[in-house]
């Protein structure tokens, strides 16, 4: 901190972004491509249609459902998808008694290969306390409302272990091809702030 | 801008949390699954820099993870001043940190090169998204 008075109450992060990166780049540190790289990757390739591809395998192919539920990071990998915050990743199935629904309550622990950078409600202070405190009431708030004997299991991911829910099949997808299946997957599925349907 | 005030006034509203999404061309833009990843081109810039930075292994990320949880903490504890709560800015705090605490670039240079930017004529926009090569 300096002594310096700011002209407003709230620096401009714009300029101390720039003024980081400005300074970092000369000094040889990082290069600003290799940052425009990962923007453009995050922005725009990894994302929940990812993760969508875990569940749909999951749910045609018992043999991965049974890897994927023991290993769930070696098991993403077999599809393709690794990367930072993608170790210790660990996948929580929901079932017609519980469901299951991750927060990271200290910051926004995620498991980027198979859902990209977290939503900003993720990593609200309202989510991240209330999903623990009263997870029933802000999931009905946020449009999924449990039965009251669904039992709510909140799993708070960290450094450790990443969780991913991996949510029900719906009914009626009997014949339903792995491709279509992935269509319906949403990321508020697979974070257990929603359930897979069909539209 | 379904996400502008407070953390608490957002969630007395439930029903704008995600259906302003999906009303609003914008943030539909990036993907079929979510709003936009970033608000702002800096939030991007912020979170590049610590993806490259330990990518390089500059510093682990787990160290990075470590001064994050502070700094959101940091922020949660402080009720002298309450100030919006950006993710962004807390992931900008903890970079900031970071680097200072290495010894990488000093707090002096950033404050220094902040100021030098204030000086900067109008109509030097960075709203837009270009890649910071003056």
């Amino acid at each position: 901190m300096t002594n310096q008075p700011h002209p407003q109450d709230r620096p401009s992060p714009e300029l101390r972004v720039e003024a980081l990166e400005t300074l970092l780049v000369e000094r040889g540190l990082v290069k600003s491509e290799m940052l425009d790289g990962f923007i453009d990757r995050y922005a725009n390739d990894v994302g929940p249609m990812n993760g969508a591809r875990v569940v749909a395998k999951a749910w045609v192919d018992p043999d991965y459902h049974q890897r994927l539920i023991e290993s769930g990071t070696e098991a993403i990998n077999e599809l393709g998808f690794s990367g930072p915050q993608g170790e210790h990743i660990v996948v929580v199935e929901n079932s017609p008694t519980v469901h299951n629904v991750v927060v990271c309550t200290l910051c926004s622990c995620y498991p980027w290969p198979v859902l990209g950078l977290p939503p900003n409600w993720y990593k609200d202070p309202a989510y991240r306390s209330r999903i623990v405190r009263e997870p029933r009431t802000l999931l009905a708030e946020m449009g999924l409302d449990l039965a009251p004997d669904v039992q709510i299991q909140v799993w708070d991911s960290s450094a450790e272990n990443r969780y991913f829910v991996l949510p029900m099949r719906p009914e009626g997808t009997e014949d339903f091809s792995e491709e279509k299946l992935a269509s319906l997957v949403t990321r508020d599925a697979m974070v257990g702030v929603g359930i897979v349907t069909v539209a | 801008m379904p996400w502008s005030g407070s953390a608490s006034s957002r969630w007395r509203e439930p029903v704008s949390l995600f259906d302003n999404l999906s009303l609003d061309p914008v943030t539909s833009l990036p993907r079929s699954n979510g709003e936009l990843v970033f608000k702002e081109p800096w939030e991007s810039r912020a979170f590049g820099m610590a993806a490259a930075l330990a990518e390089l292994g500059v510093f682990d990320w787990a160290d990075f993870q470590a001064g994050l949880i502070a700094a959101i903490a940091d922020h949660e504890r402080s009720d002298d001043a309450p100030q919006e709560y950006v993710y962004y800015e807390r992931w900008l705090a903890a970079l900031e940190s970071l680097v200072v605490e290495r010894g990488l670039v000093a707090v002096q240079d950033i404050d220094e090169l902040v100021a030098d930017f204030c000086q900067r004529p109008q109509g030097h926009d960075h709203g837009d998204d270009h890649g910071h090569e003056h």
